[in-house]
């Protein structure tokens, strides 16, 4: 079937999509962004996430089919989402991850980056507790999470310091 | 091709996969960020499944539900029938050598006559889509005749069980004798103790199931392109399977998402290759994840029999073991494996009299083979549990029992080595004692303690337990192995800046190899700029990436490839000086040659102007030697390795369940290159180590495999691991690059002990058994597996 | 495989109503486990992600009437108040990932025996409604899971909303699985204080069938009852809170597999059932002293 898709701003029309496809495999094999990964097809790993129509979900669990006119936003379009200033340089929590030494294998660390990225901009500040349950569905074999969960605390805290950048020059808190 | 094949709308990935990477900075002993991180972080990092090339076609195994059976007949028409596939497979078409094995040529590239173990690959195919390559892999028929299969690795030496291989059922006997042993006895001793444990199939669980894309070449070839631990012992089993010189066959790196052990014997190589070959297409293969649990081999489950004995005071007088492994159907590491077991069997204590059988058997379970810590995990289980089996005979503090008899440098280990390099094991213990504890939250209702089950919070009865482990663990290949590395080093003028080119085919699996190998190049000859380019089977060995070794054998020849480079410039820069009046060139820094007194002499622009200097070097560690045959003594290994570890629990026991609330580790590494990856390290490997104690477990039924996915093989969580207090120790090895330790595995050795030490502490239950299951420790029987 | 789209309900009714067999599909979150491998394919699947009808709420005359499309984050996000037990058992399915994408609808049709939401629906008196071509019915929960992986939804209906009534009391939904979190349940038990009715409702969890533990509903009914505790507001002494826990476990017909042996699931679900009923019974005494 031929399916409209919008993938981190681009749109996509999709010829030959089969019903049985999921969304992960649309965005790995016929959209061609190997970025968003395939670890269980389960969605026990979380490995796939990303945000689908602003919502965080296990892109291997979601029929293409059902994506259709969607807006899908994957790793390769975090950069930019941090906020004003950010166009074009890493994400914040992109950033921290590097900074915090997240990064192993790094083959968790899109679906990881979806999920930190996905906390924080409901809870801009979290407890190192919320940050734990808000990435309990995505599995790292590799860092045992410490590293990660410091990430995300470190991008809470970019993020902060970019807001207070932002409102200084008008002299507002 | 059918009109569904998936093309992928823009290109990113282009080969070779695993990137040459530029990185500016860190010295070693600094914290050092991944040269590749960026790209892993961008999503732009191509791992073996993101391979894609035009024309491309998918592949798909099709694999023994049997455990044991005899192959009648397969019928591959109905497959090869099905629109959109290509080419249908089985171990007719190996042009080759029919077997492949990394130690022991044992294992079929696919089943020829017999199937020995479940998941055991029977033939492969490709097609357009990986949906048909599924569907087609349902169509091959395969007529079995069903086989009664050996599963109980204690029954596999009885005269009557079963052959699993034609010579037997034995794979390796380790026989340690030390002291009395030596003369058949042991001596008496006021206090022993008895115990029997046991540790399951843990899986590596590597977050990238096997996968790799082959390309048939114009010169009749194959250019392999996989995620592995070792591109030269693959390229050599692919290279035979195919009856292709070894010119032909050109391994590749590809991006890879964790190992552990699991990519250390071949899965799809082989396979991609003769399908790329027979439809001279590139052929993709990546396992789904249940065939990933089917398609590699495991840790080792053991079966332990100690018996410690000790003076009053708490001193072993001798340590008597009986340990068999499961080896699974074919050998894979096993030999290895079983030596490791014999070695590290009494763990980091002086011990006077030894007498300790390893054997590994085949059986009709699937491969067990390496796995971070190789052996040295069971054993630590064995040994620790009775460590404090003996302190509660001895009504001594489980840390003093251990400390009573920790090696140090100088003491002799189980393979009667004499350790001469620094073995402060009780240090560890010490600093891990001395650090705090953590406090106990109150239930959310007020009541003393919250339950441990999900849902609505309610009170429950939650106990806490405090678990110690100590271990140790030879790093490298042992008992008279060769092993070495192979480094180029170029230093170079690039847009009239020096920089650093380093080469090495060792591959880079998610530990921070390229960035080690960027510092020590920038170490020695003092340029900010450095490349790592990723070498491949054309390329010198570099040894597997296993064993913790690589930072010591890759790491030593790079270091001795730069300082080879080094000596060229000065020598080149005293020429130019010649007759100047100064010199002689004594040092590089700062992008200078400098004399003794690191005054500049000449830019080294100057010097490399006439062009770049480039040294190849074959590193070689100190030799080992083989064990004895009766008395597994012999100086095999070249380093060991030591840590510990502190579990703090809290166990719900009326539910059986465990939040473990603090893993700390102290361990010694001789010398920290690169401080928060060395820490990454020990979380990681910490954090497997609580999945064996508590939750990781393949469970086979009568040779079948029964948690193929994650959602019944459990892997801990955010939520399941605690926050960790490391500590490291920087007791410098004289004989190792820079004095470091190999560091990866230690981790994963002790921390299951702990953890099990902990919950032990908590419920005063025995727990003979990893992984500790909520039965276990609510005193209930357990299904009987595998009945023999 | 065919993807049947509808764009509204009446074309859903029609397009079920003209092929038995056909899959309907929410979220997505149980199908595509096996999808992704190719098993249990369908030759047709009907979308629902797309009718509006299916994720509308709505409370009235003292019942919330949930769509089939009401997500596990919107029970946990925006209904923990009005429906705690049910949120409670919402949180406890998955990740973030799962919640945001499983549905309630999906969950029933699926009819896992493990699911979580199965015993706090239970415990809830809900209700499902199912609709076709032939018109709507509303069968209770407790008739809905007719064996094990069997419903009630006939081969041409959907799922299209779940009823459930106001809380009368304490609701709580408790659950062990071998991890902290995202996790399949082991055992999961759900308990409902409904004081105007004079009854205590269950649910289990891990059994071959979701089902509520009935034998030990009315044990309790029956000492609540005998003592007049419900007017009093006493304490429930200790062995009638035991006793109802062994009861709920022994009413369950519970199997060995992967995860548990039937005996630890037996042991786990009493432990469960007893902190559950104790834990209910003490907010409720608390609730009913404050309103006092």
């Amino acid at each position: 079937m031929r399916m409209n898709l919008t993938v981190n701003g681009e749109r996509h029309m999709l010829e030959e999509v089969r019903e049985s496809e999921s969304l992960l495999f649309v965005l790995r094999e016929r959209v061609g962004l190997p970025g968003t990964k395939n670890a269980c097809e389960q969605g026990r790993c979380g490995s796939c996430s990303v945000l689908l129509d602003g919502m965080l979900c296990c892109s291997c669990l979601v029929p293409a089919v059902q994506a259709r006119e969607c807006s899908v936003t994957t790793v390769e379009g975090l950069a930019g989402q941090g906020g004003p200033g950010e166009e074009d340089g890493p994400d914040s929590v992109q950033r921290a991850f590097l900074d915090a030494g997240a990064v192993q294998c790094g083959f968790c660390t899109p679906g990881m980056l979806l999920a930190a990225h996905n906390l924080l901009r409901h809870t801009p500040d979290p407890q190192e507790a919320e940050v734990r349950q808000a990435l309990a569905g995505n599995i790292c074999r590799c860092t045992g999470y410490q590293h990660i969960v410091e990430a995300v605390l470190l991008a809470a805290e970019y993020r902060r310091a970019e807001r207070g950048a932002l409102v200084q020059p008008d002299g507002a808190p | 091709m059918s009109g569904d094949a998936p093309t992928r709308r823009s290109q990113t990935v282009a080969l070779p996969a695993q990137p040459d990477v530029e990185g500016r900075g860190a010295r070693i002993g600094e914290a050092a960020p991944r040269p590749d991180g960026l790209l892993k972080a961008t999503g732009g990092f191509a791992y073996s499944s993101d391979l894609w090339a035009a024309g491309m076609l998918w592949g798909a195994t099709v694999r023994s539900p049997h455990p044991h059976a005899r192959i009648v007949r397969i019928d591959t028409a109905e497959a090869l029938a099905l629109p959109g596939v290509h080419a249908v497979l089985t171990h007719a078409d190996v042009p080759g050598r029919k077997l492949h094995g990394a130690m022991v040529v044992d294992q079929p590239v696919l089943a020829m006559d017999t199937v020995r173990f479940h998941g055991e690959p029977v033939a492969v195919l490709a097609a357009d889509h990986p949906a048909t390559a599924r569907r087609a892999a349902a169509l091959v028929r395969v007529v079995y005749e069903v086989l009664p299969p050996l599963t109980d690795p204690d029954s596999a030496l009885a005269p009557d069980a079963v052959r699993v291989q034609p010579q037997g059922n034995l794979v390796r006997h380790v026989r340690v004798r030390r002291g009395a042993a030596q003369r058949g006895e042991l001596p008496h001793a006021d206090v022993v103790v008895r115990g029997e444990y046991e540790t399951g199939v843990q899986d590596q669980a590597f977050l990238s199931p096997e996968s790799g894309m082959a390309v048939p070449a114009a010169d009749g070839g194959v250019d392999l392109h996989v995620a592995t631990q070792w591109i030269h012992v693959d390229h050599e089993q692919v290279a035979a399977s195919l009856a292709l010189p070894g010119e032909k066959v050109r391994v590749r790196l590809a991006g890879v998402g964790g190992a552990f052990g699991a990519r250390e014997d071949l899965s799809m190589h082989v396979h991609a290759c003769l399908l790329a070959l027979r439809t001279d297409r590139p052929v993709k293969m990546c396992y789904s994840r249940e065939e990933s649990f089917l398609g590699h081999a495991h840790r080792h489950p053991a079966r332990m029999t100690y018996e410690h004995g000790a003076t009053r005071e708490g001193k072993l007088v001798y340590v008597k073991a009986d340990i068999i492994l499961d080896g699974g159907a074919y050998a894979s590491s096993s030999p290895a494996v079983t030596g490791t077991v014999a070695t590290c069997s009494v763990g980091p204590y002086e011990v006077e009299h030894v007498r300790v059988d390893v054997r590994t058997v085949y059986t009709h379970n699937p491969p067990s083979g390496a796995m971070r810590g190789f052996g040295a995990v069971q054993t630590c289980f064995g040994y620790e549990s009775q460590m404090d089996r003996l302190a509660r005979a001895l009504d001594l503090d489980p840390v003093e029992v251990r400390t009573r008899n920790a090696v140090r440098q100088g003491s002799v280990v189980a393979n009667g080595q004499v350790l001469d390099h620094p073995a402060p094991v009780a240090e560890l213990l010490g600093r891990l004692r001395a650090m705090p504890l953590p406090r106990q939250e109150a239930a959310p209702s007020g009541s003393a303690t919250a339950a441990l089950c999900m849902g609505t919070p309610v009170p429950g009865r939650v106990v806490r337990g405090v678990g110690f482990a100590a271990g140790l663990k030879n790093v490298g290949f042992v008992e008279g192995f060769d092993d070495y590395s192979t480094a180029r080093v170029v230093l170079e003028l690039h847009e009239g800046l020096p920089r650093v080119r380093v080469r090495t085919a060792a591959a880079e699996v998610g530990q921070g190899l390229v960035t080690l190998q960027a510092q020590i190049a920038r170490t020695e000859l003092d340029v900010e700029t450095v490349l790592v380019e990723q070498g491949d089977s054309g390329f010198g060995d570099a040894g597997p990436t296993s064993s913790a070794r690589q930072s010591y054998v890759t790491g030593g020849a790079v270091k001795a490839a730069a300082e080879a480079v080094r000596t060229r410039v000065l020598r080149r820069a005293d020429e130019l000086l010649a007759g100047a009046g100064q010199g002689p060139a004594a040092g590089v820094s700062r992008g200078a040659v400098v004399d003794g007194n690191g005054a500049v002499l000449l830019d080294l622009a100057k010097v490399l102007a006439e062009g770049a200097v480039a040294e190849t070097v074959e590193w070689h560690h100190r030799p080992t030697r083989p064990l004895d045959d009766g008395t597994g003594q012999g100086d095999s290994v070249f380093q060991f390795a030591f840590s510990a570890h502190r579990a703090v629990v809290d166990v719900d026991v009326e539910l059986g369940l465990v939040r473990v609330v603090a893993l700390d580790c102290v361990q010694d590494v001789g010398r920290a290159m690169n401080p928060p990856a060395l820490r990454g390290q020990l979380h990681g490997g910490s954090a497997q180590g609580l999945g064996l104690a508590l939750m990781e477990e393949i469970l086979l039924e009568r040779g079948e495999v029964r948690t193929t996915s994650f959602t019944d093989y459990h892997l801990p969580t955010t939520a399941d691991v605690p926050r960790m207090r490391t500590e490291i120790l920087e007791c410098a090895d004289a004989h190792a690059p820079y004095g470091l330790r190999g560091a990866g595995e230690m981790p994963h050795v002790t921390s299951p002990a702990a953890v099990a030490a902990a919950v032990r502490d908590a419920t005063g239950r025995a727990l003979a058994r990893l992984p500790v299951r909520p039965e276990d420790i609510l005193g209930l029987h357990h299904r009987k597996e595998d009945p023999a | 495989m065919e993807f049947l789209l509808p764009r509204d309900r009446q074309e859903a009714l029609e397009l079920m109503a003209g092929r038995p067999g056909t899959v309907p599909v929410a979220g997505g979150t149980d199908v595509m486990v096996g999808w992704n491998m190719s098993r249990g394919l369908p030759a047709r699947a009907l979308d629902l992600s797309r009718l509006g009808h299916l994720s509308r709420r709505r409370y009235g005359e003292g019942r919330y009437r949930l769509g089939a499309n009401t997500t596990y984050s919107t029970l946990t996000d925006e209904l923990r108040g009005e429906l705690p037990g049910l949120a409670a058992a919402a949180g406890a399915v998955g990740s973030r990932q799962i919640r945001n994408r499983g549905t309630l609808g999906g969950s029933l049709g699926s009819a896992w025996p493990a699911a979580d939401a199965h015993p706090a629906l239970l415990a809830c008196r809900a209700e499902v409604e199912l609709a076709s071509v032939r018109g709507s019915r509303r069968v209770p929960v407790r008739e809905f899971f007719s064996g094990p992986g069997r419903t009630a939804r006939e081969g041409d209906e959907l799922i299209e909303a779940v009823l459930l009534p106001r809380p009368e009391g304490p609701q709580l939904f408790t659950k062990v699985g071998r991890k902290a979190v995202a996790t399949l349940a082991t055992c999961s038990f759900a308990v409902a204080l409904w004081p105007s009715t004079r009854q205590v409702l269950t649910g289990v969890g891990g059994a071959d069938r979701p089902a509520p533990a009935a034998v030990a509903e009315a044990f309790l009914a029956g000492q609540l009852a005998a003592h007049g505790t419900w007017e009093s507001g006493e304490r429930l002494p200790d062995e009638v809170v035991r006793h109802f826990g062994e009861l709920a476990a022994e009413g369950a017909v519970l199997g060995d597999d992967v995860r548990a042996t039937a005996e630890y699931r037996r042991r786990a679900l009493s432990v469960l059932a007893r902190r559950s009923l104790a834990q209910a019974w003490e907010n409720y005494r608390t609730e009913r002293h404050r309103c006092a």
